[in-house]
């Protein structure tokens, strides 16, 4: 369970928005949409524990509830392979070096690209390899920021596929998206971030 | 420990695929020396003496040149974000690349110190005292300069600015070592500048990677 309370986040002087509160229960998606520049990727950071808030309390059952983040930059060393890459967030995770290469697979990076250097792949093969990450281990709860971006659409139904599992196994999520969400995901919900009050 | 050992396997992975990176360091000390070498006399008998100086200067700086990236990659990939969320504590996390980044640059300014100790005119006995100075001094200068890069990692021109900050903070260990090594050439005892080197590096090890994983934070937040 996932609790905010009248939380503010600002940005250098700048308030990027005030008294947000909800909460968000296991099986829930909320997707955070707003214009450019309004806090999404704030609030994410902040919910990660990457960012100090302003004012406000956010609170999780269990404490600390354990999370996978997904940001804007996708966390891969160039120089390295897609395994390379994962089999060091594996060893991090404590998750097994067998489960990268299987976290790969199933998003659908084929044996040949997973041992190309990463900066010879395309926006979208980056990205998969950025989301395998959400499958080395089993954690409650998703932060994911544009996590649809590059993707073509095979890769969108996938991404549906991986969301649709996460909450159906009892899990939250918490995304920003310029986009559609994918169709017949449950639990879902919407917060518009550009009408919460800020100066 | 399976996570340490797989952030310091992933930095010598790293260092394979940029081999630069890691040859630049002994092959700056080694054109130094050997510049100062041609700057003297021939067997100019005052090279000796300042021997302890060149060498220790000259690695000092030659392990400066690698610090800037020690985060600087982490930092912009949005690897450093990850880090900080992992189930390992991020002074861990700091520390594997500390000892990493001390694998790749000081241990081999460690091994090439003697053959030009020798070079510049040190015995055996000198080269000895030499090589146990800089196996202490190096993690120091691996871990003030990471702390440092840590500071520095979120701003812009940082390579400018790593240099000015960290040198006088490595003075004392520069002091103490080049010290040990003049001790023994003028025949006295170098167990208390190499004592102290070690108490140096003991503080280093304690201290620097909380400190480090504290200025990581505040340059994400």
């Amino acid at each position: 369970m996932l609790k905010i309370d009248r939380l503010s986040l600002s940005r250098g002087d700048r308030v990027l928005f005030s008294g947000l509160s909800l909460s968000l229960s296991a099986g829930e998606l909320l997707h955070v949409r707003g214009a450019n520049g309004c806090g999404k990727t704030s609030l994410l950071e902040a919910l990660a524990g990457l960012r100090r808030v302003a004012s406000g309390v956010i609170r999780t059952q269990p404490d600390p509830l354990p999370l996978h983040w997904i940001g804007h930059r996708n966390a891969l060393s160039a120089s390295l392979s897609p395994l390379q890459n994962l089999e060091f967030w594996a060893g991090l995770h404590g998750a097994d070096a067998a489960a990268a290469d299987a976290a790969l697979a199933a998003v659908g990076l084929k044996p040949a690209v997973r041992k190309r250097a990463v900066r010879s792949l395309s926006a979208g093969q980056k990205r998969r390899c950025a989301l395998a990450r959400l499958l080395l281990q089993v954690r409650a709860l998703w932060l994911l920021d544009e996590p649809l971006d590059g993707l073509d659409a095979d890769g969108i139904a996938l991404m549906a596929d991986l969301l649709r599992a996460h909450l159906d196994g009892g899990g939250l999520v918490v995304m920003t998206s310029h986009q559609m969400l994918p169709a017949a995901l449950p639990g879902v919900r919407e917060l518009a971030l550009d009408r919460l009050g800020s100066s | 420990m399976r996570a340490l050992v797989a952030v310091m396997c992933r930095e010598l992975r790293l260092a394979a695929r940029a081999r630069s990176d890691w040859l630049m360091p002994p092959f700056f000390l080694l054109v130094v020396v050997t510049v100062f070498g041609f700057g003297a006399e021939p067997n100019d008998p005052r090279l000796s003496a300042f021997a302890p100086a060149i060498l220790w200067v000259a690695s000092l700086l030659a392990a400066l040149l690698t610090l800037e990236r020690l985060f600087r990659a982490d930092y912009e990939d949005g690897t450093l974000e990850q880090m900080m969320l992992a189930p390992l504590p991020l002074y861990l996390s700091a520390a594997g690349k500390l000892i990493a980044h001390w694998v790749l640059t000081g241990l081999p300014l460690v091994l090439l110190s003697a053959p030009l100790g020798v070079a510049l005119g040190l015995d055996g006995a000198d080269v000895r005292v030499l090589v146990a100075g800089l196996a202490l001094g190096t993690p120091c200068i691996s871990a003030i300069g990471g702390f440092v890069a840590a500071l520095t990692v979120g701003l812009p021109r940082a390579g400018l600015l790593l240099p000015v900050l960290v040198l006088p903070l490595i003075v004392p260990v520069v002091i103490f070592g080049a010290g040990a090594v003049r001790s023994a050439q003028q025949g006295l005892p170098v167990d208390a500048p190499l004592y102290f080197l070690a108490a140096i590096l003991a503080v280093c090890l304690t201290l620097v990677p909380w400190v480090l994983s504290a200025a990581l934070r505040n340059a994400v937040d």
